[in-house]
């Protein structure tokens, strides 16, 4: 008799959902795998936070299936919670209570009490390192602490998935980094698999897959390097007063692809640096600066969408 | 069974926390019904002689039961502006994703709100000895738990307004649209017997009325009112607890 294959951490089908008339998310479908660190990037506004509510029990879609460790998220959301962990954009601390006492009421919730919970709360404060302060009030912690204090709340029961909404939004620089060191750091501690939506291409980079997803579609799904190898060699960008044209001129001269992209002429080469000084050459005067670069995440959002990546107000 | 239990538990005892952690909010309401206590109390003095009460009782005496469930009312129904804050940063949402029954949610922090007002309400009790109510042990426990059905109605009310406001400073609005009214026509400030008929109705509407009656009657270890039987006042404050209870656990499904 061979075992069922494991489902997989979060299977979504056709998901569609529209607030009214506006569609947040449309006919997604993806998979994580189990211990994935799975990133969820795009725009604000984009869907992130509407597919990652549905998957935390919160919001009933239009349309479509999401499973969690094979429980069915809209069918059964009591079992599917017990399956879950959440880190939520906005703070989920009481700031009157302490970290400890935040975390023991966390426990409760979840049916753990006793010696049990006393020693799960210290491991999780110890592993984020805020076991030191773990009588202060939640109030009197700086912002950083704070994040890392909602990511024990959110792992004190030992979720097999753990769902993250921008869990660094407000964070300077060293504080996310930080943040993410953490979460990096939970494969070797926990048994779980991370799903984090994010709008920073840097954060994205530190997944091992992830899914774009941009005014409510999935435009692409992969691992980071593999969808940056999706654009042969390098990415030019061009400054120019009539971009338009340049495109124009620019393709039909040498068989490049020449897009037009926020005013700017971007154009995918294998041979970035040759290619400078013939554009230099052929349009003299007409190119105010050139710009040569390794393909990003951003260009596989620019390469997918033809638009560039920019923050479209709160999700 | 105890997955009731435990969840609801650590709610209420987040509200008393809270509560304890606040003291400035505690205070500033007795001090507000004392003051109005005093001030109409002996401002009325001579000029007030309850009508259709068996007992003999003085201005200041007649409006000290109004005193304390209005400040159990009012602590009531303000423990829930918590909530709105809670739905506003992601507390709310955090226990929503636990896996625990919508009943839980709803009933640990009714009882919270109830334990806190309970609370202020006892506070302020021992003063029946000083305006002279012959109150016995019996009649304070009696007087405590329609304090207690007062609590729990208003603070599921609460809930139920609280759940439906974006705004804490909408919050406020409606509370002394609601608050103001049923407390003023309790029989609080003057009793029903003497009103005219029209508002005589009103009154004999205000579920809060006959928590006012049990209170005083178990304060005075006798009836105190004509209007209503003992019994009657108390099936309907125990009543106005459930219904109002069972309405905020069906908005918390929606």
């Amino acid at each position: 008799m061979s075992a069922e294959p494991l489902p997989p951490a979060v299977e979504v089908t056709c998901l569609g959902h529209r607030f009214g008339s506006k569609v947040a998310i449309a006919d997604i479908s993806l998979s994580v795998e189990r211990g994935e660190l799975f990133g969820l990037v795009g725009p604000n506004g984009g869907g992130k936070t509407t597919l990652l509510r549905v998957l935390s029990t919160l919001l009933h879609p239009s349309t479509g299936d999401a499973c969690v460790n094979g429980v069915d998220v809209l069918a059964d959301p009591a079992r599917a919670r017990r399956q879950i962990g959440v880190v939520f954009q906005h703070p989920s601390l009481d700031e009157q209570l302490t970290s400890r006492e935040n975390l023991r009421h966390q426990g409760h919730l979840h049916g753990i009490t006793g010696r049990l919970l006393g020693e799960r709360i210290d491991r999780e404060l110890s592993l984020v390192g805020v076991a030191d302060r773990a009588e202060d009030l939640v109030r009197i912690l700086s912002g950083g602490l704070k994040r890392r204090v909602e990511l024990a709340k959110g792992l004190l029961h030992q979720p097999s998935v753990l769902l993250l909404d921008e869990p660094t939004v407000g964070l300077d620089p060293g504080g996310r980094r930080e943040f993410w060191d953490h979460l990096r750091r939970l494969r070797s501690t926990h048994d779980v698999t991370v799903v984090v939506a994010t709008h920073l291409m840097e954060e994205a980079e530190g997944c091992d897959r992830i899914a774009i997803v941009d005014r409510g579609r999935l435009v692409a799904l992969g691992a980071p390097d593999q969808l940056r190898s999706e654009i042969q060699g390098d990415v030019i960008t061009l400054e120019t007063d009539d971009a338009g044209w340049l495109a124009t001129a620019v393709t039909e001269r040498y068989k490049a692809a020449a897009t037009v992209v926020d005013g700017r002429v971007r154009i995918e080469r294998p041979d970035g640096a040759a290619f400078v000084p013939r554009l230099a050459e052929a349009f003299p005067g007409r190119i105010r600066s050139i710009t040569v670069g390794k393909p990003t995440l951003e260009d596989v959002f620019v390469h997918r969408t033809g638009r560039q990546f920019v923050d479209g107000g709160d999700d | 069974m105890t997955s009731l239990v435990l969840p609801t538990t650590t709610l209420w005892w987040r509200e008393c926390v809270r509560f304890a952690r606040d003291r400035s909010r505690a205070l500033s309401t007795i001090a507000t019904a004392l003051v109005f206590w005093t001030l109409i109390g002996f401002g009325l003095r001579g000029s007030f002689a309850p009508a259709g009460m068996p007992i003999d009782v003085g201005a200041v005496e007649y409006l000290f039961p109004g005193t304390v469930i209005f400040v159990v009312l009012l602590t009531a129904i303000v423990s829930t502006f918590s909530l709105i804050e809670d739905r506003r940063a992601g507390f709310l949402q955090g226990v929503l994703v636990a896996p625990v029954s919508r009943v839980a949610i709803v009933l640990g922090k009714v009882l919270g709100g109830s334990t806190v007002a309970l609370f202020q309400g006892a506070l302020i009790l021992p003063l029946a000895l000083i305006v002279g109510i012959p109150i016995t042990v019996a009649g304070a426990a009696l007087a405590l738990a329609a304090l207690f059905c007062l609590a729990f109605a208003l603070t599921s009310l609460g809930f139920v307004l609280a759940w439906q406001m974006e705004s804490i400073h909408g919050f406020h609005g409606i509370v002394n649209l609601i608050l103001m009214p049923m407390w003023f026509l309790s029989g609080a400030l003057f009793p029903i017997a003497g009103a005219v008929g029209w508002l005589q109705t009103i009154m004999r509407l205000n579920p809060v009325a006959y928590g006012l009656v049990s209170f005083r009657n178990a304060l005075y270890g006798t009836p105190t009112a004509e209007w209503v039987g003992p019994g009657l006042a108390w099936i309907l404050t125990i009543a106005f607890a459930v219904v109002m209870f069972a309405i905020a656990t069906r908005s918390i499904k929606r």
